[in-house]
């Protein structure tokens, strides 16, 4: 039972969305913007970043959410996904890749936690502004949305195939407010 | 410095949602309908909220700079600062005690928020959407205090930069400046 009182059998931020549409229109907008508009970072490469965050965050449905889009979106290597998941340093990503999610994976733990040898790092695998701005930013955002989530302790579904068809969704239609459950 | 080519004259948060404005957009739209929009709280009461949890976070920018707002807004310096210090004992009502206690449960980790800890806020009289907004707004200041430290921006060379930023944000509000920042630039000698 979520803390407030949200549609009922509505998952993850989508009934908190619905209990406050007005919020969750630029919170809507905000995830379309940085993981389906323009960046030097594939979609599949910035759902994977989202997928990490909520994974060191522990956020259940936000992992398992963006892990089945970007699955979609890493297609035929779609196992790179729980690879990461398992064991981002020896998971078939390239090394820059890898630099981008240590970044994340230290802005999960607080800002202050990334180091100029982080940044280095990943400028020496030939990372550019606007991948680490996104990274950080993506990495920031998810922060959030994990802590809205399980904060107000919103439903989380069990079942693999919903999030399936989740990831499905995201990844054909991206990311729009939702007016029905 | 930061870690990527930010403004000079544009300290903190300003410099990142001027550096990428098109993301900027939303994150400006939500905080401006969270602290300024309708609501039961006062504004103040929600720069506290964004305050408590700034300070949490070790937000040096952020912190001065709600706490900054929180002062002009609540007419005190002594209400910010003792939130900081200790919620239980702090100047505020019961329900915001309760209300401040979930948001900095919120900042540790959304799990972290306690089933009793909202049985509290609602005993005291707190609503669904008082309870709902203090969560997002703690979770929203999670990302913009990564996001600030994350890249490393830079702090003010003058402290004074904090009261005419406070002064914005209690006069204006969060969205962007309709005539950018470019004035802030200071003068070449």
């Amino acid at each position: 039972m979520a803390y407030i009182n949200v549609p009922e059998g509505v998952p993850g931020i989508r009934a908190l969305v619905m209990f406050r549409p007005e919020t969750g229109k630029p919170l809507y907008d905000l995830a379309q913007v940085l993981l389906r508009g323009e960046s030097p970072l594939s979609e599949a490469e910035r759902e994977l970043i989202a997928t990490y965050v909520s994974y060191l965050n522990d956020c259940t449905f936000c992992m398992s959410s963006h892990a089945a889009a970007a699955r979609c979106l890493f297609s035929d290597n779609k196992d790179t996904v729980d690879a990461v998941l398992k064991d981002m340093q020896h998971a078939n990503v390239s090394e820059k890749l890898k630099t981008l999610l240590h970044i994340a994976g230290k802005v999960q733990i607080l800002g202050k936690e990334v180091l100029p040898e982080d940044i280095e790092a990943a400028r020496k695998l030939g990372a550019n502004d606007r991948e680490i701005h996104d990274t950080v930013l993506i990495a920031a955002t998810f922060c959030m949305f994990n802590r809205y989530v399980d904060g107000l302790a919103s439903l989380t579904p069990t079942d693999p195939a919903e999030y399936d068809a989740m990831g499905k969704r995201m990844t054909e239609k991206g990311y729009q407010l939702p007016t029905t459950g | 410095m930061p870690y990527i080519p930010l403004e000079e004259h544009l300290p903190g948060i300003t410099g990142l949602l001027e550096y990428r404005k098109d993301s900027a957009q939303p994150i400006r739209e939500l905080t401006q309908i969270l602290l300024r929009g309708q609501s039961t709280f006062t504004e103040g009461e929600r720069e506290l909220i964004a305050t408590v949890v700034s300070s949490g976070n070790n937000c040096t920018f952020c912190t001065t700079a709600h706490t900054a707002a929180a002062d002009l807004l609540i007419g005190n310096t002594e209400t910010a600062k003792k939130v900081k210090e200790d919620i239980n004992t702090a100047p505020v009502s019961g329900k915001m005690k309760a209300l401040l206690t979930i948001a900095s449960m919120v900042r540790e980790s959304g799990k972290s928020v306690t089933p009793e800890a909202i049985q509290k806020a609602k005993d005291e009289g707190a609503t669904d959407v008082e309870i709902h907004d203090t969560v997002l707004i703690a979770a929203l200041f999670c990302l913009y205090n990564r996001y600030v430290d994350g890249l490393a921006t830079a702090l003010p060379d003058d402290s004074g930069y904090f009261n005419v930023l406070a002064n914005r944000l209690v006069r204006h509000g969060y969205t962007r400046l309709p005539q950018g920042y470019d004035h802030l630039k200071k003068e070449k000698i």
